[in-house]
């Protein structure tokens, strides 16, 4: 019975990890993800299905480590992850709102050449134009 | 010699048409007065109203912030050859008529930036007293960090020559610039001083600080000052 249910979740934890790695690979593909920021989603997901296979794993690593319970290795690693994870995220934002500021500043600038040399080329039209009257 | 008084105007459709009079009103021997509007992609009205005023107006694109706004203007200013450039702030804090005191100053210390602070003479709007204890805190790590004394680093009111003007044009703070804007300054070895002008309180229009922006400004301003100590 016991074995009856943890092969049970072991098939999805299978399954979820494969369509998740499916799904990855589909934003990759139609270009809504970059490869740099997909590289820690495939290889999160890569250790999940290790994982979801090599069922002595976790309690292996825990060992290995020296954690009590490896349910408590697994959160450890995870909130790393995912720390590690919001904080490369910010440099991320931070660098495009500089690049943002940048493009704005630019843009301004060159509108605003743009507009003085219409004017002025509309303003040497105007003078021709009562020159060859 | 020509003057760029740079306005950075976000939502400032009350204070603008005002303040290009009354910058057209002052005269200065020897100075051509221009003023520049930068509107920082504001809802209201600001670049109708600004279009239709005698002055430069450059329109951002997006929303910056006002130290991306000013920075903008100050380029705009250096690329176009002014010698001086002013920044008034568009909400009428910092009256034109005053600006006389900062070019003087500017001609009697030969300083790269003079600060125009409402602290050295008590006169005109003081802002309330939450305020001036920041401003006295600001003063305090300033005092630490450069070993100047600035009685009102907070304030825009500053007038730049041709040395600043090409260091803003460098690099400028994007948020809350002024007090950090300072340390800057000094690292990049340009002379700072200030002197006493009398402002007014905002004519219309919220402050960019309210109560509830305080702490994150402390913290971002204590920040910025220490890590632009470190940076450079």
């Amino acid at each position: 019975m016991v074995h009856y249910f943890s092969y049970r979740i072991q098939f999805i934890a299978i399954a979820v990890s494969l369509i998740f790695l499916f799904y990855i690979g589909r934003l990759i593909i139609k270009g809504k993800l970059r490869e740099e920021y997909a590289i820690f989603w495939v290889v999160s997901t890569i250790v999940l299905i290790i994982f979801s296979f090599w069922r002595r794993g976790i309690d292996f690593f825990a060992q290995l480590l020296g954690v009590y319970l490896a349910p408590n290795l697994v959160f450890t690693a995870a909130i790393f992850a995912i720390l590690i994870y919001l904080l490369h995220l910010s440099i991320v934002v931070s660098n495009l709102q500089e690049k943002i500021k940048i493009m704005a500043r630019e843009l301004a600038l060159l509108k605003k050449i743009i507009e003085e040399i219409k004017m002025n080329s509309e303003a040497e039209k105007h003078i021709s134009d009562d020159e060859s009257k | 010699m020509k003057l760029a008084v740079i306005i950075p105007a976000f939502n400032e459709e009350k204070n603008l048409e005002k303040l290009i009079d009354e910058i057209h009103s002052i005269s200065i021997q020897d100075i051509q007065i221009q003023p520049i509007i930068v509107n920082d992609c504001s809802t209201d009205s600001t670049a109708i109203i600004a279009q239709n005023l005698d002055c430069i107006l450059i329109n951002m694109p997006v929303n910056v912030g006002i130290g991306g706004a000013v920075q903008t203007g100050m380029i705009y200013a250096y690329n176009s050859g002014f010698q001086y450039a002013i920044q008034v702030d568009g909400d009428g804090q910092h009256p034109p008529k005053e600006i006389y005191k900062l070019l003087e100053k500017m001609k009697i210390s030969e300083a790269n930036v003079v600060i125009g602070s409402r602290f050295i003479q008590s006169q005109g709007f003081q802002s309330s007293g939450l305020r001036r204890l920041g401003i006295n805190y600001l003063k305090l790590i300033i005092k630490i960090f450069t070993g100047l004394t600035i009685t009102d680093s907070t304030s825009g009111f500053r007038l730049y020559d041709r040395a600043s003007l090409e260091k803003i044009c460098e690099y400028y703070p994007d948020e809350y610039p002024e007090p950090e804007a300072i340390i800057y300054f000094h690292k990049m070895k340009l002379n700072i001083v200030e002197t006493a002008v009398i402002m007014k309180s905002r004519e219309a229009g919220k402050s960019s600080i309210t109560l509830l922006n305080t702490i994150y400004y402390f913290w971002k301003v204590s920040l910025a000052i220490f890590f632009s100590y470190l940076k450079l």
